[in-house]
């Protein structure tokens, strides 16, 4: 009998990934707990060697596995930043795991099969395909989020973040069967080519589509199903909150373009309202959610619920320009939050953990590079050229007033000068108040490289965007060529 | 006869589902639960979805429901209490349900399949009364959906991963019986012969 | 499509006599015995005290664990009857494919049998 196989190619990387997850968790397993450090780099060379995987393919379009699994320059740049976002969280954390004796050679297996479900997820070719990368991803992050079982906050959080993380699936699900009833096919390339020969949807497939929007926008966070972030960001072990602020973030922002993209492309008059809006409480919920908070990581929550308003807004475009915008943003996202959290895991004094804004006070006096790193953040976070965060800002909203989106464009840049309020605070916080101590040193060779790279990669893209905009410009072409 | 057995089921199980939700004892909420499977598995086979009442009938009435039993029989929590809000949102909760329903017979006044439909998703499935079931899905899940079915497997692995690491406790003090070691081990570990001299003791 | 719901015809009348059976026996207790309750009758009795404690018992935690993997290996079986009713038309990629998922699911086995969640002491 011949073996016909089914053309898996495109998935290599996550074929590979997944079979590295496994094999480590062997290893792992084997050797017992001692084992977490070395199983923590063996994963991290696994991610590297996935990203080359990924690169190696180029940007041509391409389905395989029965139609299931797609990819194209879009998904390859989406897949390289996920994959950078999880290789700086998992480096981060495992100084950090080793200072705070949570050690467990569980913790970068579980990154590693989060990962490969959110490669999936940006993959997604079928509504089934998206469902089942989704689901991969998410049971590794409520596991990850109650890490520290014995922790009442972080079991908490993971409880938390479960509920309602299943709620959302089942929106989700809730939506796809209707689309699935109405169109009776669960293909995007299918359903591409029937809306696009008939002009508009039915009010089933439309109400199909709102739910699937509703549950995508519980992944990426966005106003009105925010509710859960601030408690998940602040109860969830820091290690896990820095992978779970960017990586996800990315899949789950290139899953909700894929859909709406792809298989609903023609019904962009029906979503961009629904867009629009979500992008619009985002932003306001973020930036004014984000001035009361005393918490760095609840601050960073809320400044993720803005930054994902943001990247909405180019979304909400409905034009290549869009999709460039939200690559632009995302890409440099990974940077600036990656980099974030980095430095809220090097926040130690007396050995214990600390997480207060009003911890960094006076710290360009006791770590002045350390402040310098944070403040580089913060400024582009804030859109300040010439760094990173400015020409993220910039394409955003280049796309949405090119869409005609004027009302969205410039209540949104009102909105960002009032972010720019809590991101300053912190500044001035660092450099004006008096010192409440330093921090533990030394802060340990990763954590340090980390911070270098990424405070790095966000002064030199800030100065030279050339790279990331025009590799999202030819991702968003790809896009659009299939 | 097929409308009447529908029309048991169907009352069965809504009668059942409420009876999950009003029911004073939570070890009665499961047992209702159960029944509310049964019935769901009924009205599964009278749609000629063989496979997935026989499904519903092993993995959850079997395995799920089972669970939720334990659960409720290892929190020792007075359920009573945490019912007390149940009055106070209900107007809210009714709201929301009318507002669902509504909608949901808005959704089904104006369905209109696809025209396109028939052409673009030609049925992957042989009609049922040429093949059962259980066939046509196992004809299908292998092969054309193998990416679905191995992601299925990887999430399954993820969940025992998850369970383990999130109950599992290693317990100490705890004397196992190593039975390689009982059979590994030789008389000279255990016993010495010694000489002993007459008349002088040890 | 009758056809198929004849076979089970045997099926539903079997429930319906269980059903009318345990029906029969439960009202025929109610109808035919004796019935003259009191307080002292319908209270517990424990030694001629009165009940200490609620009677149903806790269980322990770890039978958690144990239920929760066996819902897994449950789902696991739910895949295999389809392929084993198949089989023959499969081919030899159904059948590696199979594999292959059992394959990622023994490394879960070996995973928690490492691990000592299966041991209960």
């Amino acid at each position: 009998m011949p073996l016909l196989l089914p053309d898996f190619t495109p998935a290599l990387p996550e074929i590979f990934l997944a079979c590295a997850a496994m094999a480590l968790l062997m290893l792992g397993v084997f050797q017992g707990e001692k084992s977490a450090k070395e199983v923590s780099w063996l994963s991290v060379a696994a991610l590297v060697i996935a990203g080359a995987l990924v690169a190696s393919r180029g940007m041509e379009r391409r389905t395989g596995l029965e139609d299931m699994f797609i990819v194209d320059g879009f998904s390859m740049f989406m897949k390289l930043f996920v994959i950078a976002g999880a290789s700086i969280a998992l480096i981060a954390a495992i100084r950090f795991n080793a200072r705070e004796k949570t050690e467990r050679f569980e913790f970068p297996i579980l990154i590693l099969l989060a990962t490969t479900g959110m490669m999936m997820m940006i993959s997604a070719n079928d509504l089934i395909s998206l469902y089942l990368g989704l689901e991969l991803q998410s049971l590794s992050l409520y596991i990850l989020t109650s890490y520290n079982r014995d922790d009442v906050r972080s079991t908490e959080a993971g409880l938390k973040y479960f509920v309602l993380g299943a709620v959302s699936s089942g929106m989700l699900l809730y939506g796809s069967s209707m689309v699935y009833g109405f169109a009776g096919t669960t293909s995007f390339t299918s359903l591409a080519e029937i809306f696009g020969s008939t002009d508009s949807g039915s009010i089933g497939i439309i109400i199909g589509i709102v739910f699937i929007s509703a549950g995508l926008a519980f992944k990426v966070s966005a106003v009105p199903f925010h509710m859960w972030t601030p408690d998940v960001y602040e109860g969830a072990p820091s290690q896990v909150t820095s992978f779970l602020s960017v990586a996800p973030k990315i899949a789950a922002m290139a899953l909700f373009t894929r859909i709406l993209y792809d298989p609903f492309g023609h019904l962009v008059g029906e979503w961009r309202q629904i867009i629009a809006t979500i992008s619009l409480l985002s932003m306001a919920v973020g930036a004014l959610g984000a001035i009361s908070q005393r918490n760095f990581k609840r601050l960073m929550a809320y400044i993720s619920i803005g930054h994902m308003g943001y990247a909405l807004a180019a979304f909400a475009a409905g034009t290549e320009d869009g999709v460039r915008g939200v690559l632009i943003y995302m890409a440099m996202y990974v940077f600036m939050v990656g980099g974030t959290f980095a430095i809220i895991l090097c926040m130690r004094r007396d050995g214990k953990a600390v997480e207060r804004i009003d911890d960094l006070a006076g710290l360009a006096r006791t770590q002045p590079a350390l402040a310098v790193a944070l403040a580089i953040f913060m400024f582009s976070m804030a859109g300040i050229p010439p760094l990173a965060g400015f020409w993220s800002k910039f394409y955003v909203f280049y796309a949405a007033i090119n869409a005609n989106l004027y009302t969205l464009a410039i209540l949104g840049m009102v909105i960002s000068v009032v972010g720019a309020f809590y991101y300053i605070r912190i500044v001035k916080i660092m450099f004006f108040d008096e010192p409440a101590g330093a921090f533990d040193t030394p802060l340990g060779a990763e954590l340090a490289g980390v911070i270098f790279v990424t405070a790095l990669a966000t002064v030199l893209f800030g100065i030279f965007p050339s790279p990331i905009i025009s590799g999202a410009e030819a991702a968003a072409a790809s896009f659009f060529a299939g | 006869m097929i409308a009447l057995a529908f029309w048991l089921f169907a009352t069965l199980t809504v009668a059942s589902a409420v009876m999950v939700i009003s029911a004073r004892n939570t070890v009665h909420s499961v047992l209702f639960l159960i029944f509310c499977f049964f019935n769901a598995a009924g009205l599964f086979v009278l749609l000629g979805a063989e496979f997935l009442a026989m499904i519903l009938v092993v993995v959850y009435v079997g395995a799920v429901a089972v669970l939720f039993l334990f659960v409720v029989m290892m929190l020792d929590i007075d359920f009573t209490e945490l019912r007390q809000g149940f009055l106070r949102y209900l107007p809210v909760g009714i709201v929301v349900g009318v507002v669902l329903c509504v909608e949901i017979v808005f959704v089904f006044k104006t369905w209109i399949l696809n025209p396109d439909m028939a052409t673009v998703a030609a049925a992957v499935t042989p009609p049922l009364d040429q093949i059962s079931n259980t066939q046509a899905l196992g004809s299908l899940i292998y092969t054309h959906y193998v990416y679905a079915f191995q992601a299925s497997g990887l999430i399954l692995l993820v969940a025992m991963i998850g369970a383990i690491m999130l109950t599992h406790r290693a317990r100490v003090g705890v004397r196992k019986q190593t039975i390689s070691t009982q059979v590994a081990r030789k008389r000279e570990d255990a016993v010495t012969v010694v000489k002993v001299p007459t008349g002088e003791g040890i | 499509m009758d056809a198929l719901l004849r076979e089970y015809l045997p099926i539903l009348i079997f429930v319906g006599i269980a059903v009318g059976l345990s029906a029969i026996m439960v009202l025929a207790s109610y109808v035919i015995a004796r019935q003259n309750p009191d307080s002292e009758k319908l209270s517990p009795y424990e030694c001629g005290f009165d009940p200490f404690e609620n009677a149903r018992g806790r269980f322990d935690v770890r039978y958690y664990l144990v239920a929760i993997l066996f819902i897994i290996f449950d789902l696991e079986v739910a895949f295999l009857f389809p392929w084993a009713v198949t089989f023959g038309t499969l081919g030899l990629f159904g059948f590696w494919s199979m594999m292959v998922f059992l394959g990622v699911l023994t490394i879960g086995f070996i995973y928690e049998w490492k691990k000592g969640a299966l041991e209960w002491e």
